[in-house]
């Protein structure tokens, strides 16, 4: 048994900014980060010198780091952090941060995610992802994750009598979500038909089932309550977190995730159960990735998830308010910033600065990162619960 | 009314159709696993410390942190899942989509991406064999048990060279090993044997009957003579699919003593200088063809000298070192460049030699298996698969062994 998790007293995450998306960008992503402080700049009035930590996503600020950006970007921080987790850096830059504002050494940390994605970034980015992807994983039809997934989503289909409906559902929901947030890429209306009927792009995964790679950043703010209170940003109380990485390795596919391993101690420590949660904000590169997510999170038993989703509704104003901007399958994925809109969306809901419509009454958001397929799984899971303070 | 099966034409006009490589960037580790796949081997590393077998490669061991050791494993498996890649954005793969791959769980432990035979899907038994893909590197492609291996299959067409209905050229038909590879060519479908016909004239005697066989074509070729090879070549009448070495002059004797020099120096020219004459008249050849292959009969000799057959010896290691060479040059057109090594042949040079002596036949059908398995290096009889065995395990003890 380990020692339970210490409560995140004396932090608050606040101003969630999103720099909008766009399908390709001739900018760098050194470009796309300065425009995700420029819109702090104007949201919480912030100036470099104000910002004493900086935690750093990103797949192609190459050759920089969080170093080169710090200098590129004129901060002098005092805690620097670069996190290469993807879809995961959102949940671990929020938990790094917030136990530096903890226990002092910053006070003030930006933690910042930012991509570009030129006319030929995927297929650069795919050609030199990872070790294991170069020679185990690329040699064998170079279908990118989309062929990694399509396994996953063939075993998982299997293992637990998932339809493609199912995941349909998913998806069509995740696409009226996106129908009021404005920054969201694709907003018009997706039907069941047309998800049944798009064309397949690894089998069993079909053309809806993927996101749209894009260009964009997000940013959000971790202080003290009192910093927060001064600048006059609403803020949000930690609850809880969660970080696994490499988890179960002996699974011959990837059927669970690393959320599995910690999730009791999850709801023990943040005090509340998968009930009491307003707006469910999962990582969502592919419609499978969510179902094993609201299984491993507990919203369902585990090979429960068919009819899990065939009984809730995921819209903004559903049972479960799923992904409510849209989510990446609708809103785009830029890159790292992938991983750190579930945050930000999360964050918005709950402080009631939405981009589109409010999730009515919501004060407690569930935030789920899942990152890094560095070969046949994706290797990074975290999980935190955020409460509007009020 | 001809019984060969159809050669295959060019328009002449057409654009000429680009050829690509599968992604060909690997690991230190990954190579090393290549190597021995060239060698058709299935290997995976396993640790020094703990005994666990691991994949993909690796430079520490997953579970103990032990140090890693290639090690030939059982190759069955069981298929887990499975897709078929209808989009890539990779140009080779364009060309050949849908491509189906799969994961198996090996029974050796690990897990694997696969490429999938088309007959298999998941929860079916399937042997894994490490073969080597376009790009020259080891991939692991699961087959249905051997015995009903669909051949056709498109995917597994990619890993290894047909002949059915090719042009193949012999350098040296003439020879008893050149004709046995005259006649396995021709019974395995090419649709045109080119027969290399080394001056002198002269007559043909046990060799008339496979030379005069429909679809064998015998040409005036000698491959220490530049002109010679030109003509033969310009003679061939379109593409030309596989070429096969067989050119060798072995003589006995050593170096300073019983060495014959003038019979030193036409080994090289046959062994080492006719290889390099054969590989650039050939090579551009190859390169526009969609299964293009070369093959070398090369001495197991040429592996670390002979002190009874010194400067044939000599010149079959001079030869080894430019196919190594060739091969990579090659590796860039797509086209295999294949060895296969020999002992003593039980033919008219090796008189003197006491067995065991190779037949030639079955170097022919080492070269046959070789390019129907897509297996870069070949060892055909008892004295090339123990030559390869000691010079891998201790190149100085051998070295040393035999030229004692």
């Amino acid at each position: 048994m380990s020692r339970p998790q210490a409560p995140y007293d004396g932090v608050a995450v606040c101003a969630p900014v999103t720099a909008p998306y766009v399908r390709f960008s001739n900018e760098s992503a050194h470009w796309w980060a300065g425009a995700a402080l420029r819109q702090l700049r104007e949201d919480a009035g912030l100036a470099p010198a104000d910002i004493d930590g900086f935690c750093f996503a990103s797949f192609t600020a190459g050759p920089d780091t969080a170093v080169g950006m710090a200098q590129h970007l004129g901060l002098t921080p005092r805690w620097l952090d670069h996190l290469p987790t993807g879809g995961a850096s959102g949940v671990m830059a929020l938990r790094r941060a917030a136990r530096a504002v903890q226990c002092g050494d910053a006070e003030l940390v930006v933690c910042l995610a930012a991509d570009t994605n030129a006319i030929d970034s995927f297929r650069h980015g795919l050609a030199n992802f990872s070790r294991f992807s170069q020679d185990a994983v690329y040699p064998y039809g170079f279908g990118g994750p989309n062929a990694t997934f399509a396994l996953i989503t063939d075993a998982y289909m299997r293992a637990y009598d998932v339809t493609r409906e199912d995941f349909g559902k998913l998806c069509v929901a995740q696409r009226a979500n996106a129908g009021s947030n404005p920054l969201a890429l694709q907003r018009k209306p997706l039907t069941m038909d047309a998800y049944m009927g798009a064309r397949p792009i690894a089998d069993p995964v079909h053309l809806f089932d993927c996101v749209m790679p894009c260009a964009g950043a997000e940013a959000f703010i971790v202080t003290t309550p009192e910093i927060a209170a001064s600048r006059g940003l609403p803020a949000a109380n930690v609850l809880a977190t969660i970080e696994r990485h490499n988890a179960f390795p002996d699974d011959p596919v990837q059927l669970r995730g690393g959320w599995e391993m910690d999730i009791d101690s999850f709801w023990q420590a943040s005090g509340i159960t998968p009930a009491d949660v307003d707006c469910l904000q999962v990582y969502d590169d592919y419609p499978v990735i969510v179902a094993m997510q609201i299984e491993d999170l507990g919203f369902c038993p585990k090979g429960a998830v068919a009819d899990f989703i065939r009984t809730t509704s995921f819209t903004i104003d559903g049972d479960l308010p799923l992904n409510t901007n849209g989510g990446q399958l609708s809103a785009g994925q830029a890159g790292a910033a992938g991983g750190f809109q579930n945050m930000t969306e999360g964050l918005r809901q709950i402080l009631r600065q939405p981009l589109g419509e409010q999730v009515r009454d919501a004060q407690i958001a569930l935030v789920s990162g899942f990152g890094l397929v560095n070969y046949d799984r994706g290797v990074c899971t975290g999980a935190a619960a955020l409460r509007a303070q009020r | 009314m001809t019984t060969r099966p159809p050669k295959e034409t060019r328009d002449p006009v057409a654009r000429k159709k680009a050829r690509h490589l599968s992604p060909g960037k690997r690991s230190r580790a990954m190579h090393a696993m290549s190597a021995r796949a060239a060698q058709g081997r299935f290997v995976l590393q396993v640790c020094e410390d703990c005994g666990e077998a691991t994949y993909p490669p690796r430079d520490a061991c997953p579970v103990c942190w032990g140090e890693l050791d290639w090690e030939d494993q059982p190759n069955g498996a069981t298929v887990l899942c499975e897709t078929s890649v209808r989009v890539s954005t990779n140009l080779y793969f364009r060309d050949h989509l849908p491509w189906r791959m799969g994961k198996v769980a090996l029974d050796a432990g690990p897990v694997a991406l696969v490429h999938l035979h088309r007959s298999l899907g998941p929860d079916d038994r399937a042997v894994v064999r490490a073969m080597l893909d376009r790009g020259g590197n080891a991939a692991l492609f699961a087959l249905p048990s051997p015995g009903d291996i669909d051949m056709t299959d498109p995917q597994l067409r990619e890993f290894v060279v047909p002949i059915t209905g090719k042009t193949v050229l012999v350098s040296d038909a003439r020879s008893a090993i050149g004709l046995e590879v005259v006649k396995a060519m021709h019974a395995a479908g090419a649709a045109l044997v080119v027969a290399g016909m080394a001056p002198p004239d002269r007559r043909l005697g046990a060799g008339e009957e496979v030379l005069s066989l429909e679809g064998v074509q015998q040409m005036p070729l000698d491959i220490t003579d530049q002109t010679s090879l030109s003509e033969a070549l310009s003679k061939v009448g379109g593409p030309l699919d596989i070429v096969i070495n067989t050119a060798r002059y072995v003589r006995a004797g050593g170096v300073s003593s019983g060495g014959n020099l003038v019979d030193q120096r036409h080994a090289f020219d046959v062994s080492a200088m006719g290889l390099s004459r054969l590989a650039q008249a050939t090579g551009p050849m190859l390169a526009g063809r969609s299964h293009g292959a070369f093959v070398d009969l090369i001495s197991s000799d040429a592996l670390i000298g002979s002190a009874n057959h010194a400067g044939f010896a000599a010149a079959e290691a001079a030869r080894l070192a430019l196919l190594q060479s060739f091969r990579h040059e090659m590796r860039g057109g797509g086209v295999r460049v294949m060895s296969v090594f020999t002992g003593p042949v039980d033919d008219e040079h090796h008189q003197k030699v006491p067995p065991p002596k190779v037949a030639p036949r079955r170097i022919a059908s080492a070269i046959v298996d070789a390019l129907t398995q897509g297996r870069e290096q070949t060892c055909v009889g008892d004295v090339a698969q123990d030559a390869m065995a000691r010079w891998l395990d201790d190149p100085a003890l051998y070295a040393r062994e035999k030229n004692l």
